[in-house]
């Protein structure tokens, strides 16, 4: 835990501190202390840290944090290991959303919220129709979960490929460079949805650490626990979909991260979600700040999309993982 | 003070799984279900633990309703071994015996002193001390039963349900696992397939067959070869054990052969 605090706040100072002019630490430090005794001075460094880059690097924060939470979460709901927050249609369903929004103008009266209400509203209406199919009377079967996820999913793709085909051409780009992820527009108005959203879902996932265990036993080992499965599984969804609905709308469909942090965390203290939900926040917020760090400069001037960045390292990472699954598992054969 | 079920009836997709069974369990008796494949056996239990719900009938605990009570109160009562069990994430067996005391504890309490004297003393009562810090997933069918045995035991529950407990073990852990079991001084519910191991183990059996009781009573008394034909459909012999007295079952070929004589093994 304190490693990882550690890790967070040098993560976050080198995120605001390097960039197209290089601040050093100390004066990193010395606008966010004055912005904070609330006697901001007028700089270029003020304007750079306070302006751009720290809204930028909370943003990136939260966002990691969310995503990594969401799929520690969403893989005890379905007991599968490979299981990330997209796999439940959030994703799609939230493009849905954004792209109706970015595309047509839907809900133009909510302003600059227009865009994160479209792609909750998406993601959660997705998930719900997930729900709703996968339930078997009263019980949601885990297998088809999955299943019913991948097909809605790739449903609602099609969807937003519908939407953007039927969008004009200018229209189009900003949708695909919102879809690849970016926190490029980050700004302080954008934050306060994301951090209550997180707050609620980790608020709310703190007090069902023991119950997350319990139920990676099993539905019905939980329920012999005396968890009352039916209810913490539908509320396990609904703030799946809020984080990961949320983290979409602010920064776009950042892949990887929500299925390959988990694993790391799980790896470095094992799988008491006492432990794995609070050190996935601080470690996935790390990740995300610095792979938005990379994102944006390792072309600069130009920007990666940070989501090439989480699957670059994602993916090979993910692939030595689960080839060395007996290790992580301690599984024998 | 008993666990019992009146006319209890469950259905599952429409269908009928449970029809009308009724019996009681006595606090502190060791009580047998048995019965072929698909007889419902599994549902009663689960029925008994919430999986299920009753279509009719009661199930009560000391006379009080027992799905009345909220479920964490009910899993201080009732703790459950179940039959199949895989873990997909790498829980050690530490970890795995405290998950046991979820029903006791509230959001934001902590692990105090107490629980986990208690995870040690259930972890030394089925005797994987040495174990204990192992990850789950690498313990052997034999160890995992007995390492879910302790997380019940950690539960601190005065009634105890089994599923099939004996289930892919070999001769050593079926024979362990039930002494274990039976000397815990709790009230045991146990479905047992092996019809020989319940005899030795069981005070009371119930046998079921398409949801119903087909006979209850005393193993004696319910595992007879007319029984067992009648419920199974299948011969076989049923002699007394040499030491218990206690049912044994000899398993019969379906095709009529000749003991191996001196004649028939002759080359000529």
């Amino acid at each position: 835990m304190v490693a990882c605090t550690v890790l967070l706040v040098i993560a976050m100072t080198l995120g605001v501190a390097i960039g197209s002019v290089y601040l050093s630490p100390a004066v990193v430090w010395g606008v966010i202390a004055s912005h904070l005794a609330g006697h901001p001075h007028d700089s270029v460094a003020d304007a750079i840290v306070w302006e751009i880059r720290l809204p930028r690097v909370l943003l990136a924060a939260v966002v990691g944090a969310a995503l990594t939470t969401a799929g520690t979460v969403v893989q005890v709901l379905v007991r599968n290991a490979l299981a990330d927050p997209f796999l439940l249609g959030v994703s799609s369903g939230a493009s849905v959303g954004a792209t109706a929004v970015l595309l047509f103008g839907a809900f133009a009266a909510l302003g600059v919220w227009a865009i994160s209400v479209g792609s909750v509203l998406g993601a959660l209406g997705a998930m719900a129709a997930v729900f709703l199919v996968s339930r078997k009377g009263r019980a949601l079967a885990p297998t088809q979960l999955i299943l019913c996820g991948v097909v809605l999913s790739a449903l609602f793709e099609s969807v937003t490929s519908f939407l953007i085909f039927r969008g004009n051409p200018q229209a189009t780009q900003s949708v695909l460079f919102w879809l690849l992820g970016s926190f490029g527009l980050a700004t302080w108005s954008q934050l306060p949805i994301p951090v209550l959203a997180l707050a609620v879902a980790i608020g709310y996932l703190l007090t069902q650490g023991r119950s997350l265990n319990a139920l990676a036993m099993g539905a019905e080992p939980a329920a012999a626990l005396g968890v009352d499965v039916h209810s913490l599984r539908r509320n396990l969804f609904i703030v799946t979909a809020l984080m990961a609905g949320v983290a979409v709308a602010v920064s776009g469909i950042i892949g990887f991260v929500g299925l390959v942090i988990p694993h790391i965390v799980r790896l470095m203290v094992g799988s008491d979600h006492r432990r794995v939900l609070p050190v996935g926040v601080l470690f996935g917020a790390s990740f995300m700040v610095v792979g938005d760090l990379l994102a944006r400069t390792i072309v600069a001037p130009q920007e990666m999309p940070i989501g090439v960045i989480t699957a670059f390292i994602g993916a090979p990472t993910l692939i030595v993982l689960i080839r060395r699954r007996p290790y992580l598992y301690g599984a024998s054969g | 003070m008993s666990l019992e079920l009146r006319d209890l009836s469950v259905d599952i997709a429409g269908r009928r799984i449970v029809a009308g069974i009724g019996f009681t369990v006595p606090d502190g008796s060791f009580t047998g279900l048995l019965g072929p494949n698909g007889s419902g056996k599994s549902t009663i239990l689960k029925t008994i633990y919430r999986v299920h719900k009753p279509a009719t009938g009661r199930l009560l605990l000391d006379g009080t309703d027992l799905l009345s009570l909220r479920p964490r109160d009910a899993a201080r009562r009732i703790a459950v071994v179940s039959q199949e069990f895989t873990l997909e994430f790498d829980f050690t067996v530490l970890e795995m015996v405290m998950v046991g005391r979820t029903p006791h504890k509230r959001p934001f309490d902590r692990d105090t002193e107490a629980d986990r004297a208690m995870v040690e003393t259930a972890i030394g009562q089925v005797g994987c001390e040495d174990l204990a810090h192992r990850s789950f997933n690498t313990l052997s069918g034999g160890e995992k039963q007995r390492v879910l045995i302790a997380q019940a035991i950690a539960q601190g529950a005065d009634h105890l349900i089994l599923d099939e407990p004996t289930n892919h073990l070999d001769i050593r852990y079926q024979i362990e696992t039930m002494e274990l079991v039976s000397a815990l001084g709790v009230t045991v519910l146990a479905a047992i397939h092996d019809l020989s191991l319940a005899s030795l183990f069981c005070d009371t059996v119930h046998l079921i067959a398409g949801g119903r009781i087909i006979a209850g009573g005393p193993p004696g008394s319910v595992i007879t070869a007319d029984i067992m034909r009648q419920t199974y459909g299948t011969e076989v012999l049923v002699i007394e054990h040499p030491d218990t007295g206690t049912p044994h079952l000899i398993p019969r070929r379906l095709r009529s052969t000749d003991p191996p004589s001196p004649a028939s093994t002759d080359p000529r």
